[in-house]
């Protein structure tokens, strides 16, 4: 009798779990589907890519807010159009700027932003390269045999 | 001493750097539109006061006007309510409304209420051309010149001190005068 009980407050559990699960599409932000599943794919990168500006830390395809459905749709318009993701893109900059690109174009403007870190890892192994060989000049300092003391230097190096 | 001499240097750089960009960041918080200096997106929209008839860019060039986009929704709008209703005493230039994503009866409602400073009030049901303007919070203020370009964006409600300190000097000296 117990038994039973506990095998269908299971079952229970199970079945509510999974109809949340179910339902989860429905509670989506975006409920957008495009009838080609590769304008799809690249309809869900582009509205990952491209900032929701009144949210500004949130993407298109995550903000709830009306602005990004707008402009969520008209990433679906254009690429219903035809229109490249680049093509895209430059539609979004010319009304919003850069600004709305999560991963900035390189351009004069943005060109420190992305050679940066290359600049500073340069610099870094530059600075490391230099300790490294300050202190194997050291090691081979203290290799020298020190002039009239040859037994010693032999027992270092067996 | 001489081994942190360097690490120092280049510390004190980095934040005297970081200090001049975040002490000059123009408007700070506030995005740079790409469309200043540029014209004016067309638009041709149905009017408030008679959805028959249109309010259009194309009729507007020649002349220069401040375009306000605002909404009944918008809380910030009716805080700068006061100050457009001062500009549009002022005779400067005109006030065209962009009534963005709006309902009709509320907006006329809200213009009776409040008093109405626009020459004309057009409908962006669909928020298009909003999307065009690169507007991203109501309200904001698009100057358009004679020529259709936008000369500057304010983002926010307008103020004395922006409208007296940014808009006015913008204008050749014949409608300034006016004020």
């Amino acid at each position: 009798m117990r038994r039973r009980g506990t095998v269908l407050r299971m079952l229970v559990v199970a079945t509510t779990i999974a109809g949340a699960l179910l339902t989860l599409r429905a509670w989506a932000v975006d409920p957008t589907e495009l009838p080609d599943p590769r304008l799809q794919a690249r309809y869900l990168a582009l509205t990952h890519e491209l900032r929701c500006m009144q949210c500004q830390n949130e993407t298109l395809a995550d903000s709830p807010v009306e602005l990004a459905a707008d402009l969520r749709h008209h990433v679906r318009d254009l690429l219903l159009q035809g229109k490249s993701d680049d093509e895209v893109r430059a539609w979004m900059v010319a009304r919003y700027g850069d600004f709305i690109l999560f991963r900035p174009r390189f351009s004069p403007r943005t060109a420190w932003l992305w050679l940066a870190p290359g600049v500073a890892l340069l610099i870094g192994a530059g600075v490391c390269w230099r300790i490294v060989r300050g202190r194997a000049a050291l090691v081979d300092a203290d290799r020298e045999p020190v002039a009239g003391d040859d037994t010693e230097a032999q027992d270092t190096r067996g | 001493m001489n081994r942190f001499a360097l690490p120092m240097a280049v510390f004190v750089a980095l934040v005297v750097v970081l200090a001049i960009g975040i002490e000059h960041s123009p408007q700070k918080g506030i995005i740079a539109s790409p469309l200043i200096g540029k014209p004016a997106p067309p638009f041709s929209l149905p009017s408030l006061a008679d959805p028959v008839r249109a309010v259009a860019s194309a009729d507007l060039k020649g002349r220069w006007y401040l375009l306000n986009v605002w909404g009944t929704w918008c809380f910030e709008c009716r805080a700068e309510h006061q100050m457009l209703l001062e500009a549009r005493d002022a005779h400067a230039l005109p006030l065209i409304g962009l009534d963005w994503k709006d309902d009709d009866a509320q907006a006329r409602e809200w213009l009776t209420q409040l008093g109405n400073p626009y020459e004309a009030v057009a409908l962006d049901h669909s928020g298009s051309t909003a999307v065009d303007f690169g507007v991203y919070g109501a309200p904001e203020t698009f100057l358009i010149n004679a020529q259709g370009i936008i000369v500057y964006k304010y983002v926010g409600p307008l103020t004395r001190d922006v409208w007296t300190n940014e808009i006015l000097p913008r204008l050749p000296p014949h409608a300034a005068a006016r004020s």
